[in-house]
């Protein structure tokens, strides 16, 4: 079992939480030509090593930030994507 | 020195003292130039420099791989074979494929023990069987042998699953594909390999990837450990690090690396002569012919490149399995690993080129890649030697991501990627 770390709830076992795609994938405004948005909806970073992540953890709904290494599973941070006094 | 397997040579051999023997394939150092460099000593790679040497007469090939041969997704998977697909043009491809498998250990003269012992897809819900008679109906269609089995036939082919009125996954039937099969995944990587170097094709091992030579925008060979290969045509095939190996060319594929686990029991004696898949849990077991259950299941949630699994998954595919399979209760697990498979999000594979021009890649295989092997050797040859598609192919390419032409197989057939 990994143990990631929601900003809100603290660790918690990684089948609590859902993978939401990468980081600063943001979405196209406007009248964007196919090959960018395909680019938005389909294509991914898949970084082998660290990662920068969305993530949702299920049990508060919370979705943050979470750099992680693909490939020796540690978690580097996990951060917010609003501060808890603005939410 | 002995090339060929047969009766004949092992018994020629045996009274010789097994001194004869040629090495399956050589390990020589990598030329400068070829005009085609495969990455990925894997199934798929192996097959397409045999497939290009064979049909297409290009020997001036190279293979290139990072550990040994068949060490990834071919040495790792659960070794079902089928075609039970929903699209006509996953059909196409996989039952190439199957027809394919159906002669190649005759083709390669090396034994990959196929066995055609038939698959059956449990269905455990009303709602399940009546989507189950829609799956078989377009199987048919797409003409793939492939039945409906009521409960009754279920119990009659395999008594030992839970018939116990309070079962938590009941059965209502089953879809069963008789050609579907197990094949020996090793012996696919190697034959291929065997086949292909007496064909003339470098096979160098320990050879990592460092960078891509591109110049003029064009992909022109690869800089390695090993030194500078160059090459006319790069193909990539290294499902499970395409991502990876993309970034290195400066470009992004429609990919996901998750991890996909597997496990096998202890030997026992033949109890179970088909493979058994349950949507419902999500498992898949076979039993291997040393006697072990090769157990497999769906993906680990969580990206990775970590070929290794974790627990939370392997609960979920050994309590579904203990559910169906009461008796197993019993067994002891001798092994359990995982290897990082590519995911799409149709569930489909891709065979295209990339982004730069004379770079072609052939990925995104999801849990399924060991049964396409000999299609997607062949297909993906066709496409290094001609540089455009095989009509089999054609479909898969990366365009159908912004055309949005999908093929969804994770929401026709069900797979479970």
């Amino acid at each position: 079992m990994q143990l990631f770390t929601c900003p809100f709830c603290g660790p918690r076992g990684e089948s609590e939480f859902h993978f939401g795609g990468d980081a600063g994938n943001i979405r196209p405004e406007g009248d964007v030509s196919a090959e960018v948005w395909t680019d938005y909806l389909y294509f991914k970073n898949n970084s082998r090593g660290a990662a920068r992540q969305i993530w949702m953890h299920l049990a508060c709904r919370e979705v943050f930030l979470m750099e992680r290494d693909t490939v020796t599973h540690e978690v580097i941070s996990s951060e917010a994507l609003v501060q808890e006094q603005q939410a | 020195m002995t090339r060929h397997y047969s009766a004949i040579s092992l018994l020629k051999e045996g009274l010789n003292g097994q001194q004869g023997w040629r090495p399956a394939w050589r390990s020589p150092e990598p030329k400068k130039r070829y005009d085609v460099v495969i990455i990925g000593g894997g199934g798929q790679g192996l097959a397409t420099a045999y497939y290009l040497a064979k049909t297409h007469g290009l020997r001036n090939v190279a293979v290139i791989e990072r550990g040994w041969l068949g060490g990834g997704n071919t040495g790792r998977n659960t070794t079902a074979i089928r075609s039970n697909y929903y699209y006509p043009e996953s059909t196409a491809l996989y039952d190439l494929s199957l027809k394919l498998y159906e002669g190649l250990a005759k083709e390669l003269n090396y034994n990959i023990m196929l066995s055609q012992r038939g698959m059956m897809q449990v269905i455990s819900s009303p709602g399940e069987m009546e989507m189950a008679a829609r799956q078989v109906n377009a199987m048919q269609v797409n003409g793939i042998e492939v039945e409906l089995f009521d409960r009754g036939e279920v119990q009659r082919r395999v008594p030992i699953f839970n018939f116990a009125p309070d079962a938590r996954y009941p059965v209502y039937g089953a879809i069963f594909q008789p050609r579907a099969g197990v094949a020996r995944h090793d012996a696919v990587a190697w034959g291929y390999a065997r086949a292909a170097d007496r064909l003339g094709v470098d096979i160098i091992q320990q050879c990592d990837v460092q960078e891509f030579l591109i110049e003029g925008g064009r992909c022109v060979g690869v800089q390695t450990s090993k030194g500078e290969i160059r090459a006319d045509r790069v193909g990539m095939a290294v499902a499970g690090s395409s991502g990876a190996l993309a970034a290195k060319a400066g470009f992004r594929l429609p990919i996901t690396s998750y991890t996909l686990q597997a496990c096998v029991s202890e030997p026992v004696k033949p109890i179970f002569d088909t493979v058994l898949l349950s949507p419902m849990t999500g498992t898949y077991v076979s039993q291997s012919d040393k006697g072990e259950m090769v157990i497999g299941g769906g993906l680990d949630r969580v990206p990775s490149y970590g070929q290794r699994g974790n627990l939370p998954q392997l609960e979920t595919v050994l309590s579904g399995l203990l559910e169906m399979f009461p008796i197993f209760r019993q067994l002891r697990l001798l092994r359990q690993w995982g290897g990082t498979v590519d995911v799409t999000p149709d569930s489909s594979p891709i065979f295209s080129e990339s982004p730069v021009p004379g770079l072609f890649v052939n990925g995104g295989w999801g849990t399924g890649g060991f049964k396409a092997i000999p299609a997607g050797g062949t297909l993906f040859a066709h496409m290094l030697a001609t540089g455009s598609h095989h009509e089999i192919s054609r479909p898969f390419d990366l365009a159908r991501f912004r055309s949005g032409h999908m093929i969804d197989e994770a929401a026709g057939a069900g797979i479970a990627h």
